[in-house]
């Protein structure tokens, strides 16, 4: 086999192992584990009829969003309304392609050993490829909004514009203060640096607390879920969809959150690494896999914790939040981790 | 056709098309989206010219920035479809007349350019733009290119620029505010 063809087949094959991991196992099992979370917190059961502990409630689930009518409201303009959930769902599916997922694995095949990096492109530009792709996706969520055609799925739109552009730049400023420290955009450098030093959420704490605040509002989930609000707006931007385009929007925010808990454990919590442990052979690499998968459902965990936990934001609180506290606090972060930089 | 020409004319097609839209829509909304679609061409055209950050930063900032603000204008202040207004009235004839003139000059520079360069190695090879040398180490990279150059070339127009910038956003924050206070 050639190098050019090896390089092909392991990329093809990183690329179905990230899609059947991430998206075909965690993001179904996500709608059954909040729901039982939600159960746990609440001090209720949850669902538990469908199969054992309820499992198979995603079963049911699924089902119920291909068998309802779909229903699309009379003068939605057509074509924004239809491609709208498309690209909600977009960011949360192309961020992992530059998300190092585990150390190097050696192959062998036919005599020959070949080192394959975990991770589907290292990009040089890593995290400016996801914040352009995450910027993106908005577009769904405001187009959703605009063409259905309704004063509340108009609100939503709005009020989700306005809040992804205002916690844009505090996670921007944050996630610079790591990519500063590293001396690299590339995700698998920031690893790397991580692996060699410290976790960044020792050094950079505040610059971890900014993010992960910021994460919650870029990902639409309690308690920044303004642009739905189901008591003020009726269900905000998808208001008007049904059925399997509803749908969508539900697989968009579930995709959004997986993307999010795994940028979270790369940026700050070492990636596929753990301190001391040295990843080497095949079992090695597979061990760091399943770290990285470990880490990444630790924050998904914390994502639904928060979700039962908090109350929703006032507007006008999320707003004095973004831009007087998070936005300030990330400046100086970042010009402390800069001075600390300069320094050594 | 070699595939990195026939994308080439792919992209410039779609920046082409973008634009006219923005001009040729009724729906404000419609517009803005064509003005994206033509930013995302032009990021596609960064990024086959080896300019990776570049078209990260075009994407983050006009299409994820710049074009969320006037979504978000258009929404706010409701801009309705244009349906009856003709956009041309007495000035179609002479507008045709100048953009005919306009095009002849820009395309008479363009061809004459293009034909004094045909042949030619090209200036500057697009992997060494990649790489820059700070002290003894070569650094491999768009981004360390951009930074060192921006950094430490041309530090004083950057300050400039960014000095300008900085005056602008107050004259917008006190211009706003003195409006909030009358209305109150």
């Amino acid at each position: 086999m050639s190098d050019a063809t090896f390089a092909l087949v392991a990329t093809g094959a990183k690329i179905l192992f990230v899609w059947v991991i991430a998206l075909a196992t965690i993001l179904p099992n996500l709608v059954w584990a909040e729901r039982r979370v939600a159960g746990m917190i609440q001090d209720r059961p949850g669902p538990n009829r469908v199969g054992p502990f309820g499992f198979f409630q995603i079963i049911a689930d699924g089902t119920k969003f291909f068998m309802k009518e779909s229903v699309t409201p009379l003068y939605v303009d057509k074509l924004l309304y239809n491609l709208a959930p498309w690209i909600t769902l977009m960011p949360g599916l192309v961020t992992f392609a530059v998300i190092p997922f585990g150390a190097t694995l050696p192959v062998t095949i036919g005599g020959v050993t070949r080192e394959v990096p975990l991770v589907i492109a290292d990009v040089n530009i890593g995290i400016l490829y996801i914040f352009a792709f995450t910027g993106l996706g908005i577009y769904g969520i405001v187009l959703a909004g605009w063409s259905a055609n309704n004063k509340y799925s108009l609100m939503g739109g709005l009020r989700a514009s306005a809040q992804i552009i205002s916690y844009e730049l505090a996670m921007g400023f944050a996630a610079a203060g790591v990519f500063l420290a590293a001396g690299t955009l590339r995700l698998s450098g920031v690893v790397e640096w991580q692996q060699q030093h410290v976790w960044n959420v020792v050094p950079q704490f505040v610059g971890f607390l900014v993010f992960l605040i910021a994460a919650f509002a870029e990902t639409n989930r309690l308690p920044f879920d303004l642009a739905e609000a189901e008591e003020e707006l009726a269900g905000g931007f998808h208001a008007e969809y049904s059925s399997f385009k509803f749908g969508m929007f539900f697989m968009g925010e579930y995709a959004n959150l997986i993307a999010a808990s795994a940028l979270l454990a790369t940026l700050y919590f070492g990636g596929w690494s753990l301190p001391g442990v040295a990843f080497t052979g095949v079992w090695g690499a597979l061990a760091s896999v399943a770290v990285f998968f470990a880490k990444t459902i630790g924050f998904i965990f914390l994502f639904l914790w928060v979700r039962w936990t908090f109350p929703r934001f006032r507007y006008d609180q999320l707003m004095d939040l973004g831009w007087k506290f998070l936005l300030p606090l990330s400046f100086f972060h970042l010009i402390a981790v800069a001075a600390f930089v300069a320094a050594k | 056709m070699e595939p990195g020409l026939f994308f080439f004319w792919l992209f410039s097609a779609v920046v082409v098309v973008g634009a006219v839209g923005v001009v040729v829509m009724r729906q404000p909304i419609h517009s803005a989206l064509f003005l994206l679609l033509s930013f995302l061409g032009v990021a596609c055209l960064y990024v086959q010219a080896r300019a990776e950050l570049v078209a990260a930063v075009q994407v983050l900032v006009y299409a994820g920035g710049v074009m969320v603000l006037f979504l978000y204008t258009i929404m706010l202040v409701n801009v309705k479809r244009q349906r009856t207004e003709r956009y041309l009235h007495r000035q179609a004839v002479p507008a045709l007349g100048f953009g005919f003139l306009f095009l002849l000059v820009v395309g008479g520079v363009v061809v004459n350019e293009a034909r004094a360069l045909a042949g030619k190695a090209p200036a500057a090879d697009p992997a060494a733009l990649a790489t820059t040398v700070i002290g003894s180490e070569t650094v491999l990279g768009n981004t360390q290119a951009v930074g060192w150059v921006l950094y430490r070339d041309y530090l004083l127009p950057f300050e400039i620029a960014s000095l300008f910038l900085l005056v602008a956003m107050i004259g917008a924050v006190v211009l706003g505010k003195r409006t909030m206070e009358r209305f109150d």
